[in-house]
């Protein structure tokens, strides 16, 4: 294709017809400020930050939608430019709570980051301010539009990549803000708590709920506290401490809660194998009965929401089998405390998970009395930030026993592709009556956010899907209520990049990230000497002493769940 | 071939227009000053004469206005209303001309319309809207017939050639806009712009209900010449008059065939039309934010490029046109383009329908030759200022447009000339304001009209609005310094060059243009505290003169009491307690509160 050649900022630069200005500079190292672009979704041209002058056109072009000509002359950060930046810049904030020492995105919000690069030192056009009371009414997410810069980023988030539309904009002109339609709450609304919404944001109009505070109070209460930790919350903890995407920081993440008072530190690793093998015998059923196929998995808790409101016709097709967090606090609250002969209502537990989704799927009332508190990643690292934890210095230390042990399948649960790739293993080898030694499914791994492939086990071929982002879960589930489906079991994940790119990790969504985050996943899943769930021996043990057999009657009704149809405005 | 003359029985409907014949006007503009009940009392008179509703002819000032052509003889009536309609049915029982409603024999009488060419409105107040035989005896759907028989890119080149523009303001050249997507292949949508959200712009309204099949037709031939099977009108919801007209109109096309399939028997030549209405948006007649209308979404314009005519309504290539544009296309078929072209100037063809309200004796719908100077449309068709009062500026183009002071009012009306005085020509409404109306307050009015009307998705227009119509009305409250002044031009032009569309690049041009010509107004304001016309509420003060006899009811009528005095003693108004309501002044009836 012919090359356009043009100038930014009096270098010669290169693109393709179709490329923006944006994309041309950045390639060029050229950083233009914006708010409101996302390269997953479409380029609305709304806050103004990104424009650029352009030689021969009297107004200012915003470069995130401006398609390349030849022969273009443009300057990105011109007198003029900065000029239309500063005043955008100072418009945003006269409108804008500007309590940044008590706000929770202090030192880490994009609007402060460019007021101080544009040396914003006076606000010259202020006047009325809008003043909303905080949506505090979700159990995951909480909305201040107070601090709203309207880039829209969560309502095209939450439209076009989720497609659950459970919030847009609403009003005309300065009275416009973001919000559920006809003046619901969050609560009310659609919402499944994924949180992508959360980290799509900018600023602090949109932040997981907290329970750092209860959680305080748990550790001073006296009772016994105990913390599971998920498969991905390893590969991100660390970049909140500065160290760079895809760190592994198991050991230290260990340490680090067992310092601030936990008594016990259990792996959700060990309730992500055993979900495998629940979920891999409740498969092979299927597939023998040729019943209720395809199968999809069931450890979002973001996507079961969206299932039972979007598709609960098709809610059979779920894998009735309890997440991993579910599961692990089942046992920890029933084997475990029968082990050590406590109550379980004088044992708290504290999830640490990757997901605000996840501080909606303890409240269903199918898990009562299991787990008490959810942390998110970036609620740890503040905990540990208050705790004056000196996390980069920590030295390893291994998870506790009995709920510690893990394999390498657990581990990837945490990335998209992961669980399905631990399902296979496990199923391939019960399917194929063999121990199968090839066991890297590398074909669904990566940010493709939808990835099929067809595996030979004996005489049978398996059509396998793996999806991430609602969006694509909508298809695949639209499939299904036409027939058309394909497949026989379907990995789905609400979040970008599955769990490492979750509501309560570390706000990115750049793949390069994801995918640095996904590979310390797997670089542990190589370390391990048992790669496949069902040989952990820390599970079996279980099934043994408790549990009976896999998928047994006793599993079933302990580490099982039920799927009822939600009703949504 | 489909002979629209005789399919349309276009014979027996000239008789019907050219004989004896009663009309009254029942457009908007006559319904509201109460022809309805005038139409009925005619009706209901059993004068032996066909009584028939038309649409508005243009001099709204008259309405309702009563056409009676008895006996071969015309009269046209005027400011016929239900109190003295039945003067003018005796005299029409008696054979009589009523000479206290008279107006005229014939509209070419009248100064209102010595200056006009109507071609664009060559039907309206004269046929009865829905009677498509009266359309064809106007030679209606000629212009579909000739155009049916040339090719359909014959039909761009002739409409290029004419030299149209874009009558909703921009100013585009039609033909080009059609040339860029009678190429493409696939589906393709015309859509007719009738959003019309101008304040004091009425011209689209006029013909939707006047003439209905002069837009059908426009656009059918616009679907023929573009390969385009499918055209929406987009109206909005405010106009139920037009949408109604329009909806029979565009029924009545279809039983003649005339939309629907093989339209006059063009095997293969299909065109539909349907009609969406809009939901109270300004913003929607932005051609972006309206497709995304039609679509469903939230009328909010989206970035260009893609231009429409790449990727417009549900991502096919789409043509928006403004409703006076596509009622030029019938004329332009039948007389050709060279004709078209002789009216106008050099680089802005054809006539202009102007919507001239305000301040003036005569105010209404008017369609004059392109280059017709504003001086010529306020003074000689509008005939000026009424006695006792003088003409300070024109306000063209709505809240996008700006200000022409009266000594340069000889500028011509056409799209180049009023830009470069600042102003611009937008859909063409044309008010008048006199002495007693302050600048500040106008631009604070355009500003606020703006602001209501900003859709929020873009920073500059959303916030930058806000900000300039708070310093706008700090400014008319005589709070601030001058210097204030720059600062307003400053936010203006940070608006005007970021923001994403042509609501907020032109939402600043009344601030622009006020301050060029009135700059000393906003200075009064700011530096003495005073508005020279009074008009600024805040900024007023009442004050009792001599001429007080004492009545006492200026006291009465306070709310916040703060006038004393005795009775039959001249009264004091106590300024610190006074919130310039006003009442003083409304109530007294010896002209003795002044206002200053």
């Amino acid at each position: 294709m012919a090359k356009i050649k043009f100038t930014i900022n009096n270098i010669p630069v290169k693109g393709k017809p179709g490329d923006m200005i944006m994309d041309v500079a950045k390639r060029n190292g050229i950083h233009i400020p914006h708010f409101c672009m996302d390269s997953r979704l479409e380029r609305i041209g709304a806050c103004r930050l990104c424009i650029v002058e352009i030689t021969g056109m009297p107004k200012l072009q915003a470069s995130c939608c401006t398609p390349i000509k030849e022969g273009m002359v443009i300057q990105t950060h011109s007198t003029r430019v900065l000029e239309a930046r500063r005043i955008n810049m100072e418009l945003l904030l006269a409108n804008h709570d500007l309590n940044c020492t008590t706000c929770k995105e202090n030192l880490s919000c994009k609007l402060q980051k460019y007021a101080e690069e544009l040396m914003i030192r006076d606000l010259r056009y202020t006047g009325e301010k809008r003043e909303e009371p905080v949506d505090n009414s979700s159990v995951s997410i909480r909305r201040d539009n107070n601090k709203c810069i309207l880039c829209e980023k969560c309502v095209r988030v939450c439209n076009e990549l989720q497609t659950v539309y459970a919030i847009g904009l609403q009003n005309r002109g300065f009275t416009t803000k973001v919000g559920p339609a006809f003046g619901m709450n969050m609560q009310e609304s659609a919402c499944v708590n994924c949180g992508q919404c959360v980290i799509a944001c900018p600023t602090a109009a949109l932040s997981e709920k907290s329970d750092i505070n209860e959680v305080i109070n748990a550790l001073n209460s006296g009772k016994m506290c105990i913390a599971q930790t998920a498969p991905s919350i390893r590969a991100t903890l660390g970049e909140c401490f500065g160290m760079p995407a895809g760190t592994p920081v198991t050991g230290k993440m260990v340490t680090a809660l067992r310092e601030i008072g936990f008594q016990k530190v259990f792996d959700t690793d060990l309730g992500a194998d055993i979900t495998i093998i629940e979920e891999a015998t409740e498969f092979v059923k299927r597939l023998r009965e040729n019943k209720n196929l395809p199968m999809i998995t069931t450890c979002c808790p973001a996507w079961i929401k969206f299932g039972e409101q979007f598709f609960y016709k098709e809610l059979s097709h779920m894998s009735s089998c309890k997440s991993p967090q579910a599961i692990l606090a089942s046992l920890i609250k029933t084997y475990y405390a029968k082990k050590i002969g406590k109550k379980p209502q004088d044992i708290i537990l504290v999830d640490i998970m990757p997901c605000t989704a996840k501080k909606f799927e303890i409240t269903r009332p199918e898990f009562k009395g299991e787990a008490d508190y959810v942390l998110t990643t970036v609620e740890l690292s503040k905990l540990l930030k208050q705790f004056d934890v000196d996390f980069a210095r920590l030295k390893d230390s291994d998870f506790d026993s009995p709920l510690g042990t893990s394999t390498g399948a657990g581990a990837i649960f945490g990335h998209t592709g992961g669980v399905m790739e631990a399902a296979l293993r496990t199923a391939a080898d019960w399917l194929g009556k063999k121990d199968l030694k090839n066991i890297d499914y590398k074909g669904i791994r990566g940010m493709e956010t939808l990835k099929e492939a067809e595996i030979k086990i004996g005489r049978k071929t398996l059509k396998i899907c793996v999806v991430h982002t609602l969006g694509e879960a909508r298809k695949i589930m639209e499939d299904i209520r036409a027939k058309k489906s394909p497949y026989h079991f379907i990995e789905i994940m609400a979040c970008y990049g599955g769990c490492v790119g979750g509501g309560g990790q570390p706000g990115s969504s750049k793949p390069e990230i994801l995918q640095k985050r996904a590979s310390a996943l797997i670089k542990e899943d190589i370390s391990k000497k048992i790669r496949k769930s069902h040989k952990n021996p820390g599970a079996i043990k279980i099934y043994k002493e408790y549990l009976g057999e896999f998928g047994g009657e006793k599993a079933h009704k302990l580490l099982h769940t039920r799927y009822h149809k939600r009703e949504f405005v | 071939m489909f002979d629209a003359r005789k399919e349309l029985k276009a014979e027996a409907a000239n008789r019907q227009i050219t004989q004896d014949r009663i009309t009254v006007g029942l457009a908007t503009c006559g319904m509201a000053a109460g022809a309805g009940p005038v139409f009925d009392a005619l009706k209901n008179a059993s004068l032996g004469i066909n009584v028939e509703p038309v649409g508005c002819i243009g001099m709204c000032y008259n309405e309702p206005i009563v056409m009676v052509r008895q006996s071969g003889r015309l009269a046209i009536y005027a400011k016929v209303t239900i109190e003295n309609v039945s003067q003018l049915i005796n005299c029409i029982r008696r054979g009589e001309e009523c000479s206290s409603l008279l107006a005229c024999h014939d509209i070419s009488e009248l100064d209102f319309y010595k200056k006009q060419k109507r071609q664009v409105m060559e039907n309206c107040g004269i046929i009865s809207p829905l009677k498509i035989d009266q359309y064809a005896a106007r030679e209606g759907y000629q212009g579909l017939k000739i155009a049916l028989g040339k090719k359909p890119a014959e039909v761009v080149l002739e409409v290029k050639t004419s030299g149209l523009r874009g009558r909703g303001g921009a100013g585009f050249s039609t033909g080009l806009k059609w040339s860029f997507i009678a190429d493409k292949p696939g589906k393709k949508y015309i859509i007719c712009n009738g959003d019309e959200g101008d304040p004091g712009a009425f011209m689209n309204r006029t013909v939707m209900e006047s003439d209905p099949f002069r837009i059908i037709e426009g656009m059918t031939i616009a679907g023929y010449a573009t390969g385009t099977d499918e055209g929406i009108i987009y109206t909005r919801a405010e106009y139920p008059l037009a949408i109604d007209t329009l909806s029979k109109a565009i029924k009545i096309a279809y039983e003649n065939h005339l939309l629907g399939k093989n339209i006059m028997g063009v095997k293969g030549f299909n065109f539909d039309i349907s009609i969406q209405k809009g939901a109270g948006a300004f913003v929607c007649g932005e051609e972006t934010a309206l497709i995304n209308s039609i679509e469903g979404k939230r009328g909010m314009p989206r970035p260009r490029p893609p231009y429409p005519a790449e990727c417009g309504l549900y991502g096919r290539p789409t043509i928006i046109n403004n409703v006076g544009t596509l009622a030029n296309i019938p004329f332009i078929m039948r007389a050709g383009a060279a004709e078209y072209a002789r009216t106008g100037t050099e680089k802005s063809k054809g006539t202009k329908e102007v919507c001239l309200t305000g301040k003036i004796q005569r105010s209404g719908v008017v369609e004059v030759p392109m280059g017709t100077t504003l001086r010529e449309i306020v003074y000689e068709i509008g005939g000026g200022a009424p006695a006792g009062t003088k003409i300070k500026a024109v306000l063209t183009g709505g809240p996008a447009g700006g200000c022409i002071p009266d000594e340069k009012l000889d500028t011509p009306f056409d799209y180049e000339t009023l830009q470069m005085l600042g102003a611009i020509m937008g859909s063409g409404g044309v008010v008048v304001i006199n002495d007693e109306a302050c600048m500040v307050e106008v631009a604070r009015y355009f500003m606020n009209f703006t602001q209501q009307e900003s859709c929020g998705k873009c920073t500059p227009c959303r916030e930058g609005t806000k900000r300039l119509l708070e310093m706008l009305i700090r400014v008319t409250r005589g709070v601030g310094e001058e210097a204030d002044i720059d600062k307003i031009l400053h936010l203006c032009e940070f608006v005007r060059d970021n923001a994403l569309c042509g609501l907020g690049q032109n939402a600043c041009n009344p601030v622009f243009s006020s301050i060029k010509f009135f700059r000393d107004e906003y200075v009064l304001h700011l530096k003495e505290k005073r508005c020279s016309t009074n008009a600024c509420q805040n900024l007023v003060s009442y004050f009792i003169t001599e001429k007080c006899v004492g009545c006492g009811n200026c006291a009465r009528n306070c709310p916040v009491q703060c006038i004393s005095g005795k009775p039959r003693e001249r009264h004091i108004i106590d300024q610190s307690k006074s919130i310039k309501c006003g009442n003083c002044h409304k109530v007294c009836a010896f002209k003795a509160v002044e206002k200053r």
